[in-house]
């Protein structure tokens, strides 16, 4: 995948007048966004406002409903995620996701963070457990689970398990980490220690999060795009976006007037 | 009873102020009817002695079949009878033919049925497009496991037997058994793929898998215990089927052992048949069946068991 233009390559997503149909509701209308690297991109806006659907469609992982139709173009290093030549399979790789609700495979914790190496291919029971470590550090687990590497990921505390979750894409070794919501599903402690970590992942990987809790995306954004009712409203600096909206329906939302 | 008074007296004063309080939509008051709870009690009492008479019924009926069956083969079953072949004299027959019989049966069964039962499972729950098609095919696999034994004993006759020319061998017989089953081991593993919850292959597509491997590392692996246990199902009930069998024509006074799938072979179900057919001639017979029974029951339990710890072995928690 190696870009055409230079002038593509600032974007790693750059999103072209997407629109996407559930059958007959179009729940995005004309999204154009470009998604810098290296940064913490946050989606706010009101449930059902598209924001989910739209970081779903970012790894075709919207594809799994039978009826959704899209338009548009959404250009991952330049190439279009729907074009033929884009193997799904591999746009996951690079593009790795953290969902909503814990989801840690009913395995152990070691083959939890294993698996996605071993789905491509890597052997080596060395190199899987520095792969394993590896990741477990950079999701801040490491000290918690180092000498219980073998017991069943649902012994973990949900907030645990969302770090393991976070840990598994990482050793992936992707470009891009999505997540939807990743906090919705835990107490305030077990947030803050994402939060924290998101500082961190920042370094090395593109972050997009879809957040229902603005105070969140003001504390760890770089940027924040307001969607609301399928539309992206404004999108901007995150410092911009919370004290400066362009939008009217902007400063509403932020306010809390509505949603 | 005293005290119990007073604190229906209290219940009622406290509904009686929050009725006054409150007024429910089109303005009808929600009362607390006192009688309407005690019939409500009284009826859930009887719904709980109804329902543990079912149980001690079915246990009572266990009971006393078991009771007699053990009794009539005291004296009977014992090594002797496990280890020798059949034989016209009541105190020299034995039954090693029938259970080397029935595992060999077995040995074709599980296999087959297991391998077809699951690739079937997984073809329609993950592969197939969802349609018309798809969904006349489900119908009709749920509509075979209850077509009668008989009827696949003919199929087997037919296509095995005769298309093939297996005979009555132990190939006809297990390969006829194994599609008599194949319906309950299809449709219960394809409930156990279902149950495989949506964000477990959310997860590893998430990473790049792709689709066989998403059910190779995750969706087999979580729904094994529900396949087992149709597994379990299906198997006890192609150890104890009798009908198919006697169609196919498998013989019951065989005096050779079955050494390899395409020889001829007797099971025990068969052997009870025709041991209880013969009572009329020699009585000592029903003592043979009551004996024989006691082995197929304890094969499946074995059998049963050795499935049950796979299953647990395999149990997740979420």
């Amino acid at each position: 995948m190696r870009s055409t233009n230079e002038e593509q390559n600032k974007y790693v997503y750059d999103v072209r007048g997407l629109n996407l149909w559930y059958g007959d509701n179009q729940a995005l209308k004309d999204i154009t966004m470009g998604v810098e690297e290296n940064e913490i991109t946050a989606i706010i806006g009101p449930s059902g406002c598209g924001k989910s659907t739209f970081v779903k469609t970012l790894n075709r992982m919207i594809e799994s409903i039978p009826i959704v139709r899209t338009e548009g173009e959404i250009l991952y290093h330049g190439h279009d995620i729907f074009g033929s030549h884009m193997m799904v399979e591999e746009l996951r790789t690079r593009v790795g996701m953290v969902f909503q609700k814990p989801n840690p495979f009913p395995k152990s914790i070691f083959e939890n963070v294993v698996y996605g190496p071993k789905i491509h291919g890597v052997k080596d029971k060395k190199i899987l457990m520095e792969i394993a470590e590896q990741s477990l550090r950079g999701a801040a687990l490491w000290d918690e689970v180092k000498d219980r590497m073998s017991e069943n990921a649902y012994s973990l505390s949900g907030g645990q398990q969302q770090r393991l979750c976070i840990a598994r894409t990482m050793a992936v070794s992707p470009e891009v980490i999505l997540m939807d919501e990743p906090t919705s599903a835990l107490d305030p402690v077990a947030t803050m220690r994402i939060e924290e970590l998101m500082e961190d992942l920042k370094k090395e990987y593109t972050v997009i999060i879809v957040t229902h809790n603005m105070q969140q995306a003001a504390r760890i954004s770089d940027k924040t795009a307001f969607f609301l009712s399928g539309e992206l409203i404004e999108f901007d600096m995150t410092h911009k976006i919370f004290s400066n909206p362009q939008d009217k329906r902007t400063e509403d939302y932020i306010t809390g007037r509505f949603g | 009873m005293n005290s119990k008074n007073k604190k229906d007296s209290i219940l009622e004063k406290d509904v009686d102020s929050m009725n006054d309080n409150k007024k429910g939509p089109g303005g009808k008051r929600v009362t607390f009817n006192k009688n309407r709870i005690s019939w409500r009690i009284g009826l859930n009492n009887f719904a709980k002695h109804l329902f543990s008479l079912s149980t001690v019924f079915a246990v009572v009926v266990l009971v006393i079949l078991l009771f007699q069956i053990i009794k009539g083969s005291i004296g009977w079953l014992d090594w002797q009878f496990l280890t020798s072949n059949l034989s016209i004299f009541p105190e020299k027959a034995g039954i090693i033919g029938a259970i080397v019989g029935t595992l060999y049966l077995m040995m074709i069964v599980i296999p087959v049925t297991l391998i077809l039962g699951v690739s079937t499972a997984i073809y329609l729950e993950e592969y197939a497009i969802e349609g018309r098609i798809q969904r006349f095919i489900k119908v009709n696999i749920s509509n075979l496991a209850s077509v009668p034994s008989v009827i696949f004993g003919l199929l087997g006759l037919t296509v095995f037997s005769r298309m093939l020319s297996l005979g009555s061998s132990i190939m006809a017989g297990g390969l006829t058994m194994s599609l008599l089953v194949l319906p309950i081991v299809v449709v219960s593993s394809q409930e156990a793929l279902r149950a495989v919850p949506g964000f477990l292959r959310e997860a590893s597509y998430g990473m790049g898998a792709d689709k066989w491997t998403t059910i190779w590392r995750v969706v087999l692996p979580v729904s094994i215990p529900g396949i087992l246990t149709g597994a379990i199902l299906a198997i006890s009930r192609a150890i104890g089927e009798t009908a198919p069998l006697v169609v196919l024509g498998i013989p019951t006074l065989i005096m050779k052992i079955p050494t390899g799938v395409l020889d001829d072979f007797t099971v025990m179900p068969i052997q009870i048949y025709y041991w209880t057919l013969d009572t009329v001639l020699t009585p000592e017979y029903a003592y043979l069946a009551s004996a024989t029974i006691v082995v197929l029951l304890l094969t499946l339990f074995i059998l049963n068991s050795v499935a049950i710890v796979i299953r647990n072995k395999f149990q997740k928690t979420f």
